[in-house]
């Protein structure tokens, strides 16, 4: 990239901008994050060897791993689907349902979590009561977790794929059929394989936000210690129980494990092709 | 007869692109669909690929009704303007790509792609991926994967549309030997009148959603049927209220009988032939396309009064009075 | 580039097993986010008009609301200001490091919010090495709202500023602006729409924010307890009919912000 000195600022308003930027990311992200995992090792993996010991944790983490694969799941299938109907098919309400498919994104968890007890609350729910009739306890159970984790993360599969989908095209699908291929084959030998990246890269953006789902769970859990309380909910009750040196070994767990996943797709990511 | 086109209709909104259009296509030729773009032409392609579905009429491929089959069913080849590559996979797996499909055992399909790629040269990209193709030939794989499931026949929308001009020609010969070679009736649409003349054994002339005429090149360029065909084919002028082509009109420098009188405005001399502009004393230009030869030997000059007279023998069409035909 | 896209009928027409899959997808979105929020609207509208007024008038509720409300808007002006700012030093300068402030802008929309307020703790809590603590108090939810709407304006604006082509700017140059003029006449009116597609989502985020400030607020009834908390408290004392109302409002914030976007999009496509 040639930059032509005629249109680039003095050095002086540079340097200046440059330093105003760097001090306020400093201040407000790399400085604290950097803080955090310093504290949890302060002592080596002493702290970190402690709570992966502690029973809660463990369960915490065991149930977050489900909670937030499950939601994974469901919004990989349901986010494939949605897309490719939204930008291959046309039907009635397709504007409307496009529009509605970003509101999880602006709705405040804890709202979330009401609007899910609301229906699924096993005595004063829309449809909670006659669920828990027949024996299945949403609220304060695993389901509504699920839900709301799959609720918060719901459109940044369609947010990734429906671009790409644009992107590609017809015509590839159109000269599968033309060579005799069907539905089926043509979606799993064409239009697939041509999404494949979108389809990784909004799957982490999902995992890593259902990791860290909080308020949307910690409502409709109960906060259940040992039975519905993930991983998220035990940093909170660790860290007000004075328990720091749990709290900053659960929290860096998870932030590893989030930041992980995107910088391992970023790098795996094949360049823009022209 | 190959494929059998009986009153089809298709709208797209207010749009009329097809309009109760019937052509017979012939079993075994290389056939072109002509015509400004919008015109219908690549509509009428798909339609019989069953990539558009016909609001009315029939599609027939040899003797099959094909009216509502889908474009799996319907044993076509279609290549796209733009390639279609499929970009995740190397040049042998693209065309392999239906004979997988179909299910034929590994080595008939080694053996068949091997085949097709020695046809189209590109025996040594076979495992290359279409992004380090040239555009000519990604087209060229395009067609082998066509061809590669032994369609009844072969479409090509705009097959050379996206290529630059020296390729274009270059394929555009290799096609017509291709097709002399394998003989699969073959159906492409153009817009380039170039094109078709040069490729085409016969040629069908779409516009607005009508077929204006069906011929072979000569037959167009010699016997048109309308104002619209003439002009389409070639450039044309107007003489007298006849559309005549440039080159068929006569100078003199002295007067003739019934010729039109005008005063040249304007003389171009373009590589080998000379260009000139005659205003007429009824106002309207006419243009002339002279050799250096005829120029030089009629003395012309700017300023310079002459006579105008159709060349004897020359092909005219009565001009419509309402089609804005230019030249 | 542009190439023409052709209406494809033929495949785009709903047959079997679209028709079923988008039966499905419409079921399941109805179940997870349609009837539920139908629920908190219909909940808050059961309770009568008094219901919305006592909730909406109790003080402690407006408190919440009006911090909620202010901080958000303080927090997405200085977003707007030094997000717009970062998106130029990222894509106009180089240095060394920028690489590594590029990903430092992705940290916040990776960390669990929790995380993120147990994070800022650390710098401004009472442990603080900067000698300071800001805990429990308004400026702490300033700081976690900053921080969770860091990458929003960043984000949007970085897209637009790469793509936007120098020789317009040289033309600006060649014209005889100085470079200010440039920057306010030419370069700054392509960006506003991105800066204003940015900044509604972190006022959007801002609004709707709970994880990261249960840790760092203390959630303090008539100073750090936000609209979000206060639902919370609603329905912890079992109360949805007013949990609901306050929720109305915020999911109408959320839907205006949605809606603005939407306007935003549609007009900088009509730019083309």
């Amino acid at each position: 990239m040639a930059r032509s000195s005629r249109v680039r600022e003095p050095l002086w308003v540079r340097l200046i901008l440059r330093t105003v930027v760097v001090t306020y990311l400093v201040l407000l992200v790399a400085w604290p994050v950097a803080l955090v995992v310093l504290n949890t090792f302060q002592d080596g993996f002493v702290h970190m060897a402690e709570a992966l010991a502690d029973p809660v944790v463990q369960n915490a983490l065991r149930l977050t791993a489900v909670v937030a694969v499950s939601a994974v799941v469901i919004n990989l299938l349901f986010g494939v689907t949605i897309s490719l109907l939204l930008v291959r098919y046309e039907f009635p309400g397709k504007r409307a349902l496009s529009a509605m498919i970003d509101v999880p994104l602006s709705v405040s968890p804890v709202v979330v979590g009401l609007a899910l007890l609301l229906v699924y609350g096993s005595r004063t729910g829309w449809f909670g009561p006659a669920l828990a009739d027949a024996g299945i306890q949403m609220v304060f159970a695993t389901p509504a977790m699920v839900m709301a984790t799959a609720f918060v993360a719901l459109p940044l599969v369609i947010r990734e794929v429906v671009p790409v989908l644009e992107e590609v095209g017809d015509e590839q699908e159109q000269a599968a059929r033309s060579l005799g291929a069907g539905g089926a084959q043509t979606f799993w030998r064409i239009t697939l394989p041509s999404i494949k990246w979108a389809v990784v890269y909004g799957v982490v953006l999902s995992l890593a936000r259902s990791l860290g789902e909080f308020g949307a769970v910690k409502v409709v859990s109960g906060n259940i210690v040992g039975r519905t309380q993930t991983a998220t909910l035990v940093v909170e009750q660790k860290y007000q129980n004075f328990e720091q040196t749990t709290a900053y070994s659960v929290a860096f767990l998870l932030a590893f494990a989030s930041v992980v996943c995107i910088v391992v797709v970023s790098i795996l990511r094949p360049k823009e092709e022209s | 007869m190959s494929i059998e086109v009986r009153n089809v209709d298709k709208r797209f909104g207010d749009f009329v692109a097809l309009d109760d259009v019937s052509v017979s296509i012939p079993t075994g030729q290389l056939t072109a669909l002509l015509g400004p773009s919008g015109g219908g032409k690549s509509t009428l392609l798909r339609i019989i690929a069953g990539l558009e579905n016909a609001d009315d009429g029939t599609i027939e491929i040899e003797g099959v009704e094909a009216t509502h089959l889908p474009p799996q069913k319907r044993n076509v080849g279609f290549v796209f303007q733009h390639y279609a590559a499929f970009k995740h996979m190397n040049v042998a797996k693209n065309v392999a790509f239906g004979l997988e499909i179909r299910k034929r055992p590994k080595a008939d399909v080694e053996r068949r792609v091997d085949e097709l790629l020695r046809l189209v040269h590109l025996q040594q990209f076979a495992h290359r991926l279409p992004a380090q193709l040239s555009g000519g030939q990604r087209q060229r794989m395009a067609l082998a994967r066509a061809l590669a499931v032994e369609p009844t026949v072969l479409l090509l929308d705009e097959p050379f549309g996206a290529l630059d001009a020296k390729v274009r020609k270059e394929l555009r010969d290799w096609l017509r030997r291709l097709h002399d070679e394998v003989h699969v009736t073959t159906v492409f649409v153009t817009h380039d009148q170039e094109e078709a003349l040069e490729v085409a054994d016969e040629i069908v002339v779409i516009n607005d959603g009508r077929i204006e005429q069906v011929g072979t090149p000569d037959q167009l360029y010699d016997e048109p049927a309308n104002d619209f065909v003439m002009s389409f084919l070639g450039d044309v002028t107007r003489l007298n209220g006849v559309m005549i082509r440039p080159h068929d009109v006569d100078v003199n420098s002295t007067p003739v009988d019934g010729a039109v009188v005008g005063t040249v405005t304007r003389l171009l001399r373009v590589g080998f032939e000379v260009r000139v502009t005659v205003t007429a004393e009824d106002g309207h230009d006419v243009a002339v396309v002279l050799s250096r030869a005829e120029a030089r030997g009629s003395g012309l000059a700017e300023g310079a009064t002459v006579w105008l007279t159709p060349h004897r023998g020359a092909l005219t069409v009565d001009a419509r009075p309402a089609a804005g035909v230019s030249a | 580039m542009a190439r023409r896209r052709r209406p494809s009928r033929a495949v785009g027409t709903l047959n079997g097993p679209s028709a079923l899959g988008l039966g499905v997808a419409l079921i399941w979105f109805s179940l997870l986010v349609l009837i539920p929020l139908a629920a908190v609207v219909s909940t808050a509208a059961a309770g009568g008009w008094d219901n919305f007024v006592t909730t909406l008038t109790n003080d402690q509720t407006q408190a919440a609301i009006r911090l909620t409300v202010v901080q958000s808007l303080l927090v997405t002006a200085v977003n707007v200001v030094m997000g717009t700012t970062i998106a130029w030093v990222l894509v106009r300068d180089r240095f060394w490091g920028r690489g590594a402030l590029n990903v430092v802008i992705d940290i916040p929309f990776a960390l669990p919010t929790i995380v993120a307020g147990l994070v800022l703790l650390a710098l401004y809590g009472k442990q603080s090495p900067l000698g300071v603590d800001f805990a429990n108090t308004e400026t702490a939810v300033f700081l976690a709202l900053a921080f969770v709407t860091l990458p929003f304006v960043v984000r949007t604006v970085q897209p637009v500023l790469e793509e936007l082509e120098l020789d317009v700017e040289e033309a600006a140059a060649s014209l005889g602006a100085s470079r200010l003029t440039t920057f306010r006449r030419v370069i700054l009116p392509s960006l506003v729409p991105a800066i204003a597609a940015g900044a509604a989502l972190s006022f959007a985020r801002g609004i709707s924010e709970y994880g990261s400030l249960v840790l760092l607020s203390g959630n303090l009834p008539f100073r750090t307890e936000v609209a979000s908390v206060r639902v919370l408290t609603y329905i912890e004392n079992g109360n949805p009919a007013a949990a609901s109302a306050v929720a109305t409002v915020m999911l109408v914030v959320a839907l205006l912000v949605i809606v603005l976007l939407d306007v935003i999009q549609r007009r900088v496509s009509r730019r083309g």
